[in-house]
This record gives C-alpha cells, structure tokens and sequence, in this order.
C-alpha cells in the first residue's frame, strides 16, 4: 500500500470525528436563511447567540446553569446505550425523581443541609433508578420495546406530576387563592444548592454533574460492571455464552440511565431560582426538554461520558444564547425552537450516516485482510461487492 | 399451458442449461473450481456435497447473486449473461431458498402479485390472481388458500406459496435449496409429488440437498461437489448411498500425526439418555448417550443439523434437557448456569465464534478477559486491574502464538484463525477437566488448524476429557480415540479409532445403523 491512500484515510478518519461540529455549521446556515426571510441580519443574530451564551460571567454561568441537567441526563443515555438499551424515557424519570426529592424536602423541613442536600438528591437517583427499571425489566423478561415502553412512561409521569402539584403537593398560598397553579410552596432553603459565583444562578449542581461524568467514565472502563454492560450491548450471545446475565444487565443499564435523569430532575428543582417544583401542566414545563435533548448531547459526545462534557454545555449555550437573539433580532420564539430542532436534526443525521461511513471504512479493511472468516461475516457485502465490479 | 401474458412473463423454455468452466473466488477461499454441471428439461438434477463444498456459490452465480470470476452459462447452447436475480428471472430460472421471501402481513394472492403487472393498472387485480393460484394448486398439487395471509401458514405451506410464486411467473428452471429441510416426512412426500408433476411438464429442476435416501428418491441424475470441485456426475440408477457417500467424503484421510497413547483416566463427562428440543421446539436430542475419560477425545461425525449444535449446548448448560442426566466429574450438571459449570472445570469453543466466542468491538485483552474478567487478578472486588490484566494477556498472546499489533487492537481486525486461538487460549488456560469444542478450525487457515489441533492433543495428554464436534471427517479420524456418529438426534453408533472406515462413517452419516460387530450405542 502506497503513503497517499494511508494519509487520504487517516485525514478521512479525522475529519468523520469532526463531522458533529460541521452538522451545527450546517443547521446554522440553515437557520441564517430562516433569519434572514424574517428580515432579521443573521449575522447581528448570531453574534447575539453568541454574546448571549459567553459574552459575560453571567451568560457563561447560564450555560452552565443549562448544560447541567444535560450532561446528566447525558451520561445516563450513554450508560443505556453502550448496553444496546434505547432510553427515550428520561424526561419522566426527570419528572419523578424531582418528585421524590420534593417530597423529601417537604415531608423533613428541619433537616440541616449537611443532611438534606444528600438526602434529597439520594431520593430522585433512586425513584428516577427505579423508574428506568421498570422498562428495563418489561423488555428484559417480557421482550416489550424499550423505546415504546419508555415514552409511555413519560406520559405516566407527567400525569403524575399534575395531580401531586396541583393536589396534595400544592402551594398552600396557591390553594388559598385559588389560582391552582401547579407548584410547590419555596422549599426549606436547607435544600438549596449552595451557589459557586455571589450574583450568579451557578450552583453546586455543576460539580455533581461533573463528578459523576468522571465516574460514569471510570464505571464504564475499569470495573467489571462496565465491561458487562459493554459485553452485553455488544454482542449478548457471546455475553452469555461466557456466563454474563445479559438480562440482569440490560434491566441495569436502564436503571442507571433513569438514576442519572432522576438526579438531573432534583438537582433542576433545588438549583432553579424559584425553589420549587414548577410546571405549566406539560412535561416540558418543568424539565426544558432536558430529557430528549441530553439523548442528543450524548449522541454529540460520542455516547462516552468524558465527551458529554463539551457536548452539553454546546446545547447550554444554544439554549441561553437563544434567548439573546430572540431579543435583539426581534424574531419569534417559534424560530429558537426552530433553530435548537435543526441541530438535533442534523447532528443525528449526521451521525447515522458517520456511523454508515465508519462501518463501510471497517469492512474495506476487513476485505483487506483477505481472510475466509471475514467472508463468512461479511457475505452479503462480498456479494455485493463483486456486483459493483463486474 | 399458456396463461395470460399480462399477468405473467413470456415463457422462456429453457431446454438445456449448461454452466461451464465456472471458477469463484473469494479472498482466500475457491469456492467453485472449474465446475462443469447441466440440466435438461424434465429432469431432476441433484447437487450434493458437504457444507462448504460450493454448491450455493454454484446456485447463486446461476441465480445472478453472484458473478463467476470465469467459465460460461449456456441456455440451449447460447451464452446468457446474469448479472442479478431479476436477469435469471427473465430468463425463466427460479429460486426457492432456505429461507423464504415471503411479507408475512400480506395475503398468497398480494404475495403473489407482488412485484408483477396486474392486469388493470393502477389497480389490483387480485380475482384473478386468486384463480390462477386455484389452477395451479389443482395441476399441482399444491394445497393453499390465497386469501391466507402468510405469517398464519405453516412452513410448508409457506413453501407452497413459493413455489406457487415460481410457477406463477412461468419459470422454466426452478432451484430448490434444501427444500426439505423444513419438512415433515409427509410433507416431503408431498413436495416430491409436486416436483414431478413439475418435471411432468417440461420444467428443469435442480434440487439441493444432503439427504441421501431424498436425493435417491427424486433426482434423474446426482452431481457431487467437495471443496469447491466437481467429483463426478452420475445417472441415479447407478447411485448407491455407499458410493455417494464415499463421493462426498471418501478423500484419501491422512493420519497427520500419530496420537500418543494416553493412560486413560476416569469418565469425566457421562451422558445419560439425555433429550432436548430445538429452537424451532421440535425434538434435537433423543436419548444421547455417551461417556468421555480423562485423556480421552470422543469425536461427534455427521452431517450438519442433526443435533451436533443442540448437544454442544445442553453441555455448556445453554439448553435445557427435557429429561436425561449429565454427570461431569461425578456431578449431575443438567440445569447448571454457565458460571457454575466453567467454575466446575468445563470450557466450551461454540461453533459460531463470530456471534457466539468473541466480542468484535471488544480489544484483544477484553476478550481474553470475557470469562474470568471478575475473578483475581484480573479484577480486585469491582475494580479491574489493568497491570495484571496486561501482564496475562501478554503470556497468552505469546503461548499460544496469537499473531496481534497489540492487546489493544479491536478484535475484528484479526484473522480467524488468530481469533480462534484467542478463544482457545482462554479457554484452555485454565486447564480444563472437560473440553467442548464445536467446528474448532472451521474456516481457519492450514497453519491454525495445526496449532489448534496440537493443542488439543495437548490438553489429552493432561487429562482432559474432550468432546470435538466436526463436520471434517478428517479431522474426527485424526484426533479422535471415538467416533460417534449422529443422525437425526440420535446417536447411530460409536466406533473405536483404527476400526472406522470412511465408507462405514458416511453410512452412518446417512443413518444407517452399523452391522452387528461395531460396537452399537
């Protein structure tokens, strides 16, 4: 093999990494159109993202603030992903774990915070643990579609949410003025996340989202549970041909998964600047669509905890930044939306046809290797291959 | 016969198709060697061989799947092109595979229009495809209600559909790629009314299969391929099931090296009437019956699909008996967990090493790992080490000559036969009491089957009791202190190394029962 094919590859190979980057540039050009058909410059927009997610302590802070949630729902995704298990149910493992460390915080006012913060974030990892479990079971011992299972549940959730905060979990001044919006009272300030920067929203969230990236990473490669649950996403046959219960670890992966959302809903009630639980009666209202969008942020970083990082404070800043040019290029809201639904759509996009890419770049190798066994895999392209040439 | 041309395709009468010359190769492999075969109209062509002989490349190169690398397809003495299925439909051949392509949501008549003109476009014209399928099943015999959907049918109604299907496009030459193996007996019989009705009508057949007494009851005449060549074509009058089976398998078998005699220890591996069902829950495994000692290696002939798979697997406790008992090492292991059983000393090389021995993704180490990742000292408590890890994985690679850049090289990029040696060196290095192996060099290349099957007899030589599972009959005779042959589910007879001809194990291959001096199970 000549030099150039082996440079023209390797240069091919970088440029797939950096494939998600280009699929942004390219949904941003898109959007410039849309901006620019509603007569704002897109140009002044964009630099108003820009400025509006990094321009000053407080915009960098509001990123963060946004890419919280993100990043745990994110390393959640990864963990059920790498076991082949589509979570698609972290907004209403959201939902319920924020539940859970509610009532908590409702139900022991008096708790010091040494005491409280821990308690009340314990409680949503493991409602939300729980409620990923439940999917995990049905699709490991009942073989119910995960994906199917999971958006139910999230309408589950919601409904659940609406009738515990606009009943027994209500705002007593709420009930009392008949407004029935569907909140909590404040709740007891010893929850509060403490704040990192005076004059700021950022909390002590940040680090525990953080710190739990680095043990998803270590989870994942340097324990045995890790390397089970890579085993079984893998390759299940030969997981349990060496004795793994590929069962046991799919309905693990989910829980995981859902502990992670769990702990993004808590930690989104007790950093919020309200200090309780709020919604507008939708899933949506409460959690920002945090759970859907951190499935993107995970898919974005590679669907590995260290490249979740990055990837979640990128839809932070869009999310913040959103804000801004909304302002200043006075175009509707409908458009942000718009403009954060072209980037999922082509970082996904994107994405699938990287990984078709990657796939194509093995199999060529593998047909170099010119091995017998490599035909017995790969017949059906061997065919296929031949069909082109002749 | 001359139905209407708006439903179906010109008829191409195919009097004669010659293939000649036809060579195939893929990367390391000839598939097909300068294979002669023809057919005429009317006749029932049989192709034998063993798996891997050629005979699907043969049939996908006919059928356009795949193009010859050289040689010539010939209809009535005219030089025909095929570059896909839809050319060889054009002119007149047809294809019933194993596997049918049928949409199981629609009903046989929309299967059957399905990819054809109607007669009234854009509409369907489903009445009359309805009465078609009324007359063809009548001239046929070919029982089918065209208002069924398909996923209701039974197989072999679902393989009535097919040939249905065939017929319906006025094919005039029809592959039948083991076509019985889904069948009951009764079915067969069925199917092979059908078939000469078909030939009746001037179709040409070719008829792929590995059943003996079937090929002897249908064919005019029998090819007989192995390892990609032809080894000769016979009229079925003169065809025996003895020179058939010594066509298919009778290679001169070279003894590569003479076994060491071993003390032989005690029995290790004991199975006691053991019965089991298959995936498609009809009966695998009836009664088995067999004994393996220390030091001892007890080689399982036959030809593929006759329960090989299901006893590898109700050993390594990934099926479960329906009665019977497997003692190993004086233990009844039946129901044990796979943990359990690789804790009692038992290793297992599964046949399907792609899907079922490795992980693809996974890195060298990883793999070696896969077993014994959360046991000392690859792995303190949840935690695992890497230095040890690295420091093992190193020896392995090394003892058992596995030919990698590194430990962290993904799997996939291996050869077979090193990936293959992976497997072996994780099973084997725990010195195993009981050794499964299941097709341990199916696929590998010369030098690894030497290294595998020296390692092997190595594993004798320590006492191990080992089962090897193959469809290599050289193999079987080379390692083996006992052939026991399967057929059907059952074993057909146990023989002692030294009194094993070829010709007796390719009869007992086909399920005849041995004369009464071998010693029967």
């Amino acid at each position: 093999m000549s030099s150039q094919p082996v440079i023209k590859s390797r240069l091919e190979g970088v440029l797939l990494r950096l494939l998600p980057l280009f699929a942004v540039l390219l949904a941003f050009l898109v959007g410039a159109v849309m901006l620019f058909a509603l007569g704002a410059n897109p140009l002044t927009a964009y630099l108003a993202l820009l400025n509006g997610a990094f321009g000053s302590v407080n915009a960098l802070a509001e990123t963060t603030v946004k890419a919280i949630p993100l990043l745990l729902v994110g390393i959640g995704i990864t963990i059920s992903f790498r076991a082949k298990v589509i979570n698609i149910g972290g907004e209403g493992q959201m939902v319920v774990g924020a539940l859970a460390a509610t009532a908590v915080a409702l139900a022991f006012p008096d708790l010091p915070p040494i005491a409280m913060i821990p308690l009340t974030l314990l409680a949503g990892f493991v409602t939300g643990g729980l409620y990923g479990a439940l999917p995990g079971a049905l699709k490991a011992y009942f073989q119910v579609n995960e994906i199917l299972s999971t958006i139910m549940l999230n309408i589950v959730a919601v409904q659940a949410m609406n009738f515990l905060l606009r009943g027994i979990m209500i705002d007593p001044q709420q009930a009392e003025l008949g407004a029935r919006i569907p909140q909590t009272m404040r709740l007891p300030a010893s929850a509060d996340l403490p704040i990192l920067i005076r004059g700021t929203r950022l909390h002590a969230g940040v680090l525990i989202a953080l710190l739990a990236a680095v043990a998803v990473y270590i989870l994942l490669w340097r324990t045995t549970l890790g390397y089970r649950i890579r085993a079984v996403g893998l390759n299940p046959d030969a997981s349990r041909y060496a004795g793994i219960h590929v069962k046991r670890y799919v309905v693990l992966a989910l829980t995981l998964s859902g502990a992670f959302a769990g702990l993004a809903g808590a930690i989104l009630v007790f950093g919020s600047e309200s200090h309780r639980m709020v919604t507008d009666g939708s899933t949506t209202g409460f959690t920002g669509s945090a759970g859907f969008n951190g499935i993107v942020a995970a898919l974005f970083g590679g669907l590995h905890p260290i490249g979740t990082i990055p990837a979640s404070f990128l839809f932070g800043a869009l999310l913040v930044g959103a804000n801004k040019l909304q302002r200043v290029a006075q175009v509707p809201s409908a458009l942000i939306t718009a403009l954060n639904g072209l980037v999922v759509v082509f970082v996904v996009s994107i994405e699938n046809w990287r990984n078709r890419r990657v796939a194509a770049r093995i199999a060529a190798r593998i047909s170099v290797d010119s091995e017998p066994d490599a035909l017995l895999e790969s017949s059906d392209t061997a065919g296929a291959t031949t069909l082109g040439t002749k | 016969m001359s139905p209407n041309p708006a439903d179906t395709l010109p008829r191409k009468s195919i009097e004669h198709l010659e293939m000649r010359g036809i060579v195939k190769r893929f990367p390391g492999v000839l598939a097909n060697n300068h294979v002669n075969f023809d057919v005429r109209s009317g006749e029932v062509h049989t192709l034998l061989g063993e798996n891997g002989a050629g005979k699907s490349t043969l049939m996908k190169i006919l059928y356009g799947l795949y193009q010859q690398d050289q040689g010539d397809i010939l209809i009535n003495g005219e030089r025909v092109s095929i570059q896909s299925p839809s050319d060889a439909i054009k002119l007149g051949i047809g294809m019933i595979h194993q596997h049918f392509m049928l949409v199981p949501t629609l009903t046989v008549a929309e299967n059957v229009a399905l990819g054809l003109r109607s007669s009234r476009e854009p509409l369907m014209d489903l009445e009359r495809v309805s009465a078609r399928i009324h007359e063809l099943s009548e001239i046929y015999g070919l029982r089918v209600n065209p208002d069924a959907y398909v996923w209701q049918l039974a197989v072999g109604e679902q393989q009535r559909v097919e040939i249905i299907k065939t017929l319906y496009r006025d094919v005039s030459l029809l592959i039948l790629d083991e076509p019985t193996a889904v069948l009951t007996p009764q079915e067969v019989d069925q199917l092979f009314g059908t078939l000469r009705q078909m030939t009746a009508d001037g179709h040409s057949l070719i008829f792929i299969s590995h059943k003996l007494h079937e090929v002897l009851a249908i064919s005019d005449r029998i090819t007989v391929l192995r390892d990609g060549s032809l080894v000769g074509s016979i009229p079925t009058g003169e065809a025996t099931r003895e020179n058939l089976a010594q066509m298919m398998v009778g290679r001169e078998v070279v003894y590569s090296r003479p076994i060491q005699a071993v003390e032989v220890g005690e029995p290790r591996l004991v199975l006691r009437d053991v019965s089991a069902i298959s995936d498609r829950e009809t009966k695998a495994l009836s009664n088995i019956n067999l004994e393996i000692r220390g030091g001892q290696i007890l080689g399982i002939a036959g030809v593929s699909g006759n329960g090989q798979r299901e006893l590898a697997q109700v050993i390594s406790g990934l099926r479960p008996l329906t009665s019977g008992s497997i003692l190993l090492d004086d233990q009844n292991i039946a129901g044990w967990g796979v943990k359990s059983l690789r804790d009692a000393g038992l290793a297992f090389i599964p046949e399907e090493r792609m899907r079922d021995g490795a992980i693809k993704d996974f890195t060298v180490a990883e793999n070696l790992i896969l077993q014994e990742h959360d046991v000392e000292p690859y792995s303190h408590g949840i935690f695992l080490d890497f230095r040890a890890i690295a420091e093992r994985c190193q020896e392995l690679i090394a003892s058992f000559n596995i030919k990698t850049p590194s430990q962290e090289t993904t799997l996939k990029s291996l050869s077979g036969g090193n990936i293959q040696k992976l497997i072996m060196a994780r099973e084997l290095a725990r010195n195993p009491n009981v050794l499964v192996a299941s097709q341990p060099t199916r696929g590998v290349d010369i030098g690894a089957t030497e290294y595998i099957h020296q390692r092997i007899l190595e594993q004798r030589q320590l006492g191990t009791a080992t089962l090897l599972i193959s469809e290599d009959l050289d193999e079987i005779l080379a390692l083996s202190d006992e052939i026991a042959v399967m057929y059907e589910g059952e074993i057909v007879g146990i023989v002692r190394r030294g009194d094993a001809t070829v010709e007796e194990l390719g009869l007992m291959m086909a399920g005849v029962r041995p004369q009464p001096q071998a010693e029967s199970a």
